[in-house]
């Protein structure tokens, strides 16, 4: 089986491409295949075939015994995934839209992130939660949140996402074969993005960044449906000489500080781009980090990108203005070329 | 019938149009009032499903036509003070509690003229002066909420009652039992209204709660009801009593009331979780037309009474969309502000 860490090194010969969404679903069916005690449970994973159809047709090929319908019971479900794990399962639980983990925070958060640690070690929880994520659907404040930050500070959890069909499945294969909790968000606006995926199986470990883009002027780090913004921003920008690097981090905690302090080193400047609510943000953890551990490779102060403070708006003007698109990344690279705040 | 407790076993099966006598303690007005009220959801929905087809708003659009005798039987025995929680399927609770077509129809369009300014949209109607605490996105989260509003009633000796509407996909959360709970023990002046239209999304009531929403009453130790939803004179009986009831500081009641969405989940919706037949089944259970049959066998209204109300709901629909068709987006320095009371 092929590891691979970028979508650069995937084999030659697959030129195959499909969805997102259809990429997480073979990633869930190979895992199903391979593991029996794998299995999934959520809201409408069934009959619906999930809300954003990444379960379609998988209840007809499992059953309901892998495939578990649940009613609207986030708790339950955040409970049912660590109860099932401890004993001997390895689930796959979804969030129908991140929002709703709120209704399971104990679980998750004083639950299996905890678990093993208050226990001495002593159990093992081989867990993945899925859950949709990000704005620009006009869903209104509850249906459109990026909170992965909550989680990302809580020890015992790890936290990933993707913004490739590639990195999606090969990552959500890695988290059901951890034998940790792992929250993977799924950026909504990307689950009807192709990409390229080849036939055969590999892996996208779970802690590695990756290049999206080579450049030597400026690094943008981000993550999910943001690196489209990053990678167009700098499509925009080479056209005016400006060579901008694009690092994915891919992976929240751990976070692959090596990849971004190698980037910003040979850059000096590092815009951090994210599309949850900028203050408080993930990015002010990647921000920190490259200040401390990079302070005298910067000729800039590192920059953050990241939404608005406010809750999502519903009406289409103001939710499209509330988080980072193209011309806001564009335009934080100028600044930190410039070195004009 | 509004003499009766309100813990009642589904005495009168689905389609009977005989009011029971209920019919005979309403006023012309109130009878003209719930015609209006019931007409105007269903022309309201119709006409924004039209909009959102020819792509002028977007979102989630969640439809209440079929089930406008629960709310409207609910709304029709609450005092203009009185409080309501509601749900993603909001509509027809917001229109029940008085709301304005206009304002309505300008959030759905996402202007500034909207109730929520445009920041909400369907999910999120509020109008706190009318005593609408919003339609709500997360499923469950109105019934504690219900709960709060009861309990700042009792303190304040207000007078009021809270009505928390909910669907039978709440049933299972633990908002429901924590809400319904804390209301009976602290005996608030709440009634919690389960709108049984048989589905959450794909699933459906019986599979989502292992028992009968209305059978939870007792175990909580309050009066339940299990009703005919689209029976607007059995919906309007039992809530009077339960509103009543909790009015003189005896506590809350559970209604369940079983009825129907014509419409899929979300405007979205083309999946084939339920048949042909059920559908036109419960259309043929149709609460505006059973209403509008009971009343003219009463013979209290008369064509021209319907004709004129018919009337008055197109020229406000009319009015609704042209109102949100020429009023301004909103703004984006608009996006940070109502975050903070300033
Ligand atoms: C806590 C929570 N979980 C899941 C959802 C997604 N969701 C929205 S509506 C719905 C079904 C609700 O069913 P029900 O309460 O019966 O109301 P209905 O749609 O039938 O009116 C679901 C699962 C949500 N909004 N909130
Ligand atoms: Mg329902």
């Amino acid at each position: 089986m092929a590891v691979s860490t970028s979508q650069a090194s995937a084999p030659e010969t697959a030129t195959r491409e499909i969805f997102m969404s259809e990429a997480l679903r073979e990633a869930i069916d190979e895992e199903m295949t391979r593991d029996p005690t794998v299995f999934v449970v959520g809201e409408e994973v069934g009959v619906w075939g999930g809300a954003y159809a990444v379960t379609q047709g998988m209840l007809e090929k499992w059953g309901p015994d892998r495939i578990v319908d649940t009613p609207i019971a986030e708790a339950a479900i955040a409970g049912l995934g660590i109860g099932a794990a401890l004993t001997g399962s390895r689930p796959i639980a979804e969030f129908m839209y991140s929002d709703f983990m709120g209704i399971a925070m104990d679980q998750i958060v004083n639950q299996a992130a905890k678990n093993r640690y208050m226990f001495g070690g002593k159990a093992k929880l081989p867990l993945t939660y899925r859950a949709p994520f990000g704005a620009g659907t006009g869903n209104a404040a509850q249906h459109t949140q990026s909170l992965e930050a909550w989680f990302a500070h809580v020890p015992g959890l790890k936290v990933i996402t993707a913004s490739t069909p590639y990195d999606a499945k090969g990552l959500l294969k890695s988290a059901i074969r951890e034998d940790n909790v792992v929250i993977m968000f799924e950026h909504k606006a990307i689950y009807a993005m192709r990409g390229h995926v080849p036939e055969g199986e590999y892996l996208v470990p779970i802690g590695v960044a990756d290049v999206k883009r080579e450049g030597d002027d400026v690094s943008v780090i981000t993550y999910a449906r943001q690196t489209h913004h990053a990678l167009e921003a700098a499509e925009q920008l080479a056209a005016e000489g400006i060579s901008v690097e694009v690092v994915d981090i891919r992976s929240l905690y751990p976070l692959d500080t090596d990849t971004i302090l190698r980037s910003v080193r040979k850059t000096h400047r590092a815009v951090v781009l994210y599309e949850a609510v900028r203050f408080g943000g993930f990015g002010a953890e990647i921000a920190s980090q490259i200040q401390e551990l990079a302070f005298d490779d910067l000729d800039a102060p590192v920059l953050r990108v990241g939404a608005a403070h406010a809750p999502v708006p519903f009406s289409e003007p103001l939710e499209v203005a509330s988080f980072p698109d193209t011309a806001q990344v564009v335009e934080a690279i100028r600044q930190s070329l410039q070195g004009v705040y | 019938m509004a003499e009766q407790s309100p813990v009642s076993t589904n005495g009168r099966a689905g389609g009977d149009d005989a009011s029971n006598g209920v019919l005979e303690q309403l006023s012309d007005d109130q009878l003209r009032w719930i015609y209006l009220i019931m007409r105007r959801i269903r022309r309201f929905e119709e006409t924004a499903e039209e909009a959102f087809r020819a792509a002028k708003m977007r979102g989630a659009l969640h439809f209440y036509i079929g089930e406008e005798a629960t709310a409207t039987g609910v709304c029709a025995a609450l005092d203009e003070g009185d409080f309501i929680t509601s749900t993603h399927r909001g509509h027809g609770h917001c229109i029940a509690k008085g709301a304005r077509m206009d304002k309505m129809m300008a959030e759905l369009f996402g202007r500034t003229t909207g109730y929520c300014g445009g920041k909400g949209g369907s999910m999120h109607i509020a109008d706190i002066e009318l005593g609408n605490l919003g339609a709500n996105g997360i499923v469950g989260a109105g019934i504690p909420i219900a709960t709060g509003a009861a309990l700042g009633s009792k303190l304040r000796k207000d007078g009021k009652v809270t009505v928390a509407f909910f669907g039978d996909g709440a049933g299972p959360t633990g908002a429901f039992h924590e809400g319904v709970n804390v209301a009976a023990t602290m005996n608030l002046p709440a009634v919690f209204v389960c709108e049984n239209n048989q589905y959450g999304m794909a699933t459906h009531a019986d599979f989502a709660n292992a028992a009968a929403i209305h059978n939870r009453g007792p175990a909580y130790g309050i009066p339940s009801a299990s009703i005919d939803g689209n029976d607007l004179f059995e919906v309007y009986a039992t809530a009077k009593t339960a509103i009543d009831r909790a009015r003189r500081g005896e506590g809350p009641t559970l209604i369940e009331a079983r009825t129907y969405r014509h419409k899929g989940h979300t405007v979205l919706d083309q999946k084939n979780y339920r048949t042909k037949e059920e559908i036109a089944e419960w259309v043929a259970r149709d609460p505006i037309e059973r209403f509008v049959r009971a009343v003219n066998e009463s013979e209290r209204l008369d064509e021209d009474d319907f004709q004129a109300i018919d009337g008055q709901i197109e020229r406000e629909i009319e009015h609704a969309v042209a109102f949100a068709e020429a009023s301004p987006w909103p703004t984006v320095d608009v996006i940070e502000r109502d975050v903070y009371v300033e």
